[in-house]
């Protein structure tokens, strides 16, 4: 439909009264627009100050979303860099004060392979100190895969020195964690973002056609919302991902698996979009500007659309830590990203049996990069949520 | 109230079929079939395979037949209770599963029970003294709790267990009841291992449980009945547990409907780290190994359990609600 | 009239600590109610009615709490010893004294009685509950008494409604269940927060006689809220006229409406609908708005909008209720000369 004037539902000025009517309803529905629109965000964001502990978590999401941008700066080494004789060496905590100087090293490490268990087995030589610094010249890589760059957040100090620094220890193949631990932020952050993004498109698309038409589309809309939510979702991903051609490539794979998640991802926000349209369509803003004769498209986007943006942007920032989970359970079960990619999920393949754990207890440590990360971004949306519609 | 459940139920079938269907797409959207990954697996291992044994496998499989005729008679063999061979296991599907199934419907409900007990507490405690340090101290916790994947809470139990106490808390048996019969000393010895996997699957459950209580019973709390029961001269404690326990368990029930079935769901995850002998591991595995009619058997039982959780929910809400209870009495 | 009052309010203070600043809602409120007596308490939304009478009942909600006062009331303990003379205000709200009193000798009438029954209990249980918390009378006993006074209070059929839910019962009917409630544990008082604000005219008639009835019958005092006037001339014997948190004036009925003393019950007044005026003329409104309750004005409440408005007093000292006549007490400086209290400077 254009959004044009010739559209006008009312006979062209036939009396003074009847214009007499559409200016006061003109005039009506732009009040009505100041009121609903304008302050609506100053509220929100008034009422989102107010929530401590969102605020806190907002910050902390910045330093992670940092992270997942930069991922090659803050790693130490490359992350798909193996040692045959430097697997499973455990964390080297960083110290940054030697005897009360800022002077930042870790222990060395001194082992190698037991002749009789065969295993690698290190213990952390506190007579060996190995100085580190910051903006340290190491590895090179490309910036956003863009600018060629060598620096990095940690680094040995003097490389020729020698020695080595696995923040977070080594894998069964002698890969650096940490290293990891950065790279797999960006594709697990990604993904959550991406397969969130694909269920607003979704959400919106299909819940506001259910939502703004009503009748026999938004009876089907919501029969195939409550079959899709009737289903149990981790059977139904793993047979979907396990269906995934073992031959395709990293990044297919990646996306393969965004629109699996979103597959049944959408229906939460599609419900949430159709009953913010419902409410909307009563109220008198829209029903002014339907009756003044602005196009449908006119009524959507200029005055439906703005007015439940807050709730759906803490709608959706509740639903990226689902996303998130669930990547990182598939991976972990091997159905999901598969190495040389790097995610959470991925990372903690390698502690999926208790032999593992016993043996490299930090194996487990990207598990609480996870909890962090869907921790804040839970209390980040509840306070959103809280701020968009105090009364829910 | 009757018509009400009798409709309910007469929707089920319909589910199911429209389920089914899409079982069946499922395990029909690999690339291949088990014949190919099982000449995969025999080339492997050297043994050539012509094209006549090929086709010979597929024709006794009945692969090599257009797609609907496959449903067809997948369906028709499963609604007269033959769920068919498993590939894999070169074993009646049944007979694989029926243990497990038991055994997963014990731990869910184990779950299930386990998370009311300790969320309706919580959640009520939490409420009436709303910002005390009990409420926030169980804000915090239900924080936690929702953001912990399952798998991490259980290896990180399984490590901590396996340090101190040199214990390892996996399956559902000790080694002497694995394969034993059914007896009075295989259910205590299931009863003195369900727990924890049940306790670590109800975390996430019991936190979003126990946020709910606390929502709703904060909404009634605020009610003008409540002040009408306050100026009868009920005590605090009377009161609460009359009036607004009563109605926040509405929302709580319905809650079953989708708490059910994601216990079920999620039950996958926790049972393949702790190696519990569930169907969820099974489904695992018949996924790698396309197995279909393994993975479909169970996946559609999957289903089957979700919508049983969705009716037990809309019933039981009827039931408790007479506005819906009385219609069309 | 030389009797001693049942109850007794002086200068009563709820505040409402919110994160804003504090709601002074109720701010030095005193008056009496006589054995017998019908006290309207009347005033425009959000003057504090309601949470008068909270606090006398001691049900105010959290963060509100009674920052001063006495509420003193003569409390006849179960054991029919003497009567006592208690200050409610120092009482443990939720102790067992209190909740003796609250239900037992002083019963209320809500302010919206079609939420004040639970949807999930029949009117009955509600009823009978309220009658064994107070009574030492069985279950069947308790049912047979309820049906009994649902049928006192004119309720129809009063055996199958006793089983019926709130819902499944008009307005009218709902309101006549909660009356019954009220009146089962025969109270010495009676509250009614604005009982019949919410139902049509006729039924609004017919509520009030039946308060009338039953409050002859049992002789017992009612505290009537109401923001209408025409409702207190119906049922009042004494008025007690509330503005902002605190008392303008006081007075029995007739002297109130034929001569008003203070300049607020006046415009009040000026607002009711007459039958006789012309029903398209309009009502005059008393001119101005009411103060948010975080900045009421300094000096006398009333004075951003009082005719009479002497400035340099009125909006610097606080007037206090004082009498005028023999009759009628008002809080004006119109009537008394100033500096009774200290200033209130800002
Ligand atoms: N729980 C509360 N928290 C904060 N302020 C409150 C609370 N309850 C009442 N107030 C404030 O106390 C003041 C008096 O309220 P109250 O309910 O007593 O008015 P009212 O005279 O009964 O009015 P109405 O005729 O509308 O019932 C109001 O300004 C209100 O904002
Ligand atoms: S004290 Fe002054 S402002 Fe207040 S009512 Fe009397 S005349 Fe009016
Ligand atoms: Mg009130």
């Amino acid at each position: 439909m254009s959004a044009g004037q010739d559209t006008h539902p009312l006979p062209p000025a036939p009396g003074e009264e009847q214009a007499e009517v559409a200016g006061a309803l003109a005039r009506l529905a732009k009040d009505a627009e100041a009121v609903y629109v304008a302050p609506n965000w100053k509220l929100v964001w008034w009422r989102f100050k107010r929530h401590r502990l969102a605020l806190v978590s907002g910050v902390v999401l910045i330093f992670i979303a940092i992270i997942a941008l930069f991922p090659e700066f803050f790693s130490t080494q490359d992350p798909n860099q193996s040692s045959t004789t430097g697997s499973f060496i455990p964390v080297q905590r960083l110290h940054l004060f030697d005897n009360g100087r800022f002077s930042p090293f870790v222990y060395g490490v001194e082992g190698g392979r037991n002749p009789k268990t065969l295993r690698m087995e290190w213990t952390i030589d506190e007579t060996k100190k190995i100085p580190v610094r910051f903006f340290a010249e190491g590895y090179e890589y490309k910036l956003l895969g863009l600018i060629p760059a060598n620096r990095h957040l940690i680094g040995l100090a003097d490389p020729q020195f020698g020695g080595r620094i696995h923040l977070l220890g080594t894998d069964r193949l002698g890969r650096d964690q940490w290293s990891r631990l950065m790279y797999g932020t960006r594709v697990s952050l990604s993904i959550g973002l991406v397969a969130v993004f694909l269920s607003i498109f979704l959400g919106i698309l299909l819940g506001g056609i259910s939502g703004y038409f009503g009748g026999m589309v938004d009876l089907v809309i919501q029969r195939l919302i409550e079959i899709l939510q009737s289903l149990p979702p981790i059977p139904i991903w793993m047979a979907l991902t396990a269906a995934l051609p073992r031959d395709w490539s990293v990044e297919r794979v990646y996306f393969a698996i965004t629109i699996i998640l979103s597959l049944i991802g959408w229906t939460t926000l599609g419900r949430e979009v159709r009953g913010r349209f419902l409410a909307l369509r009563e109220e008198d803003f829209v029903v002014a500007a339907n009756l003044i004769g602005c196009s449908q498209a006119r009524v959507i986007f200029r005055h439906m659309v703005p007015t439940f943006t807050s709730h759906i942007i803490a709608a959706s920032t509740l639903a990226i830590p689902v996303m998130i989970i669930n990547e990182t359970f598939l991976s972990f079960l091997g159905l999901g990203l598969r190495p040389p990619a790097i995610s959470w999920g991925v990372l903690l393949q390698e502690a999926q049996n208790l032999q593992s754990i016993v043996l490299a207890p930090w194996l487990l440590l990207p598990g609480l990069a996870v909890i962090i990360t869907v921790l804040a971004l839970n209390i980040l949306g509840d306070g959103l949520r809280d701020a968009a519609d105090p009364y829910s | 109230m009757l018509q009400y459940i009798i409709k309910r139920l007469l929707l089920l079938p319909f589910l199911l079929f429209i389920f089914s269907i899409i079982a069946f797409i499922l395990i029909q959207a690999p690339p291949g079939d088990f014949v190919t990954s099982y000449i995969a697996e025999l080339a492997s291992s050297g043994s050539a395979v012509d094209q006549a044994q090929i086709d010979a496998l597929r024709a006794q499989y009945g692969l090599d037949q257009p797609m609907y005729i496959q449903y067809f008679k997948w369906m028709g063999r499963i609604l007269t209770g033959d769920l068919g061979m498993s590939l894999d296991w070169k074993k009646p599907i049944r007979e694989l599963i029926s243990e497990r199934l038991l055994l997963t419907v014990m731990l869910g409900l184990f779950t299930f029970i386990f998370t009311w007990i300790v969320a309706i507490p919580i959640g009520i405690l939490s409420a009436t003294r709303q910002y005390s340090f009990f409420d926030y101290f169980f804000t915090v916790f239900n924080y936690v709790g929702v953001a912990t994947p399952t798998f991490m809470t259980a290896l990180v139990l399984m490590w901590l267990a396996f340090k101190y106490f040199g214990v390892s808390v996996t399956g559902l048996f000790s080694p002497e009841y694995v394969d034993a019969p059914w007896s009075w000393g295989r259910v205590v010895d299931l009863l003195k291992h369900i727990w924890l996997p049940a306790v670590i699957l109800g975390m996430d459950g019991t936190a979003r449980l126990a946020r709910v209580m606390r929502a709703n019973l904060l909404d009634e709390l605020k009610k003008p009945y409540m002040e009408m029961a306050r100026a009868k001269g009920m005590s605090e404690w009377r009161l609460v547990l009359k009036y607004p326990v009563r109605l926040a368990i509405n929302p709580l029930v319905s809650t079953i409907g989708w708490y059910l079935p994601m216990i079920f769901s999620g039950s996958v995850i926790v049972a393949t780290v702790m190696n519990l002998p569930t169907i969820g591991p099974m489904l695992l595995r018949s996924l790698i190994t396309q197995d279909m009619f393994l993975a479909g058997s169970i996946i559609l039982i999957y289903m089957a359990l979700a919508v049983i959780g969705t009716l037990i929910s809309d019933i039981l809400l009827a039931w408790l609600d007479p506005r819906i209870r009385m219609e069309e009495s | 009239m030389n009797q001693l009052p049942l109850l007794s309010v002086k200068n009563l203070k709820t505040y409402f600590d919110l994160d804003e600043g504090t709601v002074k809602a109720v701010d030095g409120v005193s008056f009496d109610v006589l054995p017998g007596q019908v006290v309207g308490i009347v005033g425009e939304s959000g003057c504090g009615k309601s949470v008068t009478i909270k606090s006398v009942l001691r049900i105010v909600e959290k963060p509100g709490r009674i920052v001063e006062g006495e509420i003193l009331f003569r409390h006849q303990p179960d054991d029919a010893s003497e009567e006592q003379l208690i200050d409610l205000a120092k009482l443990k709200a939720n102790g067992k004294t209190m909740r003796s009193i609250r239900g037992g000798e002083i019963a209320l009438i809500p302010q919206e009685p079609m939420a004040a029954f639970s949807p999930v209990y029949t009117v009955g249980n509600q009823i009978m509950e309220a009658i064994m918390l107070h009574l030492p009378v069985s279950k069947q006993e308790a049912r047979q008494r309820t049906i009994e006074l649902l049928r006192e209070v004119g309720v129809p059929m009063p055996e199958r409604r006793v089983d019926a839910y709130s819902w499944e019962l008009s307005g009218g009917l709902r309101q006549r269940a909660m009356i019954a409630m009220a009146i089962s544990c025969n109270p010495r008082l009676l509250i009614a927060d604005e009982p019949t604000t919410a139902i049509d005219v006729t039924t609004q008639a017919q509520i009030l006689n039946l308060l009338r009835d039953l409050q002859q019958q049992h002789n017992t005092s009612i505290i009537f809220i109401t923001h209408d006037l025409g409702v207190i001339a119906q049922i009042a014997d004494y008025v007690v006229v509330m503005y902002l948190g605190r008392v303008m004036e006081t007075g029995p009925v007739d002297d109130i409406f034929h001569n008003p003393q203070h300049p607020y019950t006046r415009a009040l007044l000026k607002s009711i609908p007459s039958i006789r005026s012309q029903s398209r003329t309009l009502l005059p409104t008393i001119e101005g708005s009411i103060p948010h309750p975080f900045n009421r004005p300094p000096g006398c409440p009333f004075h951003p909008r009082c005719v009479d408005f002497m400035p340099g007093v009125c909006n610097v000292q606080t007037p206090v209720l004082q009498p005028v006549n023999e009759r009628q007490a008002a809080s004006c400086f119109l009537h008394h000369s100033i500096a009774e209290e200290t200033l209130t400077a800002v």
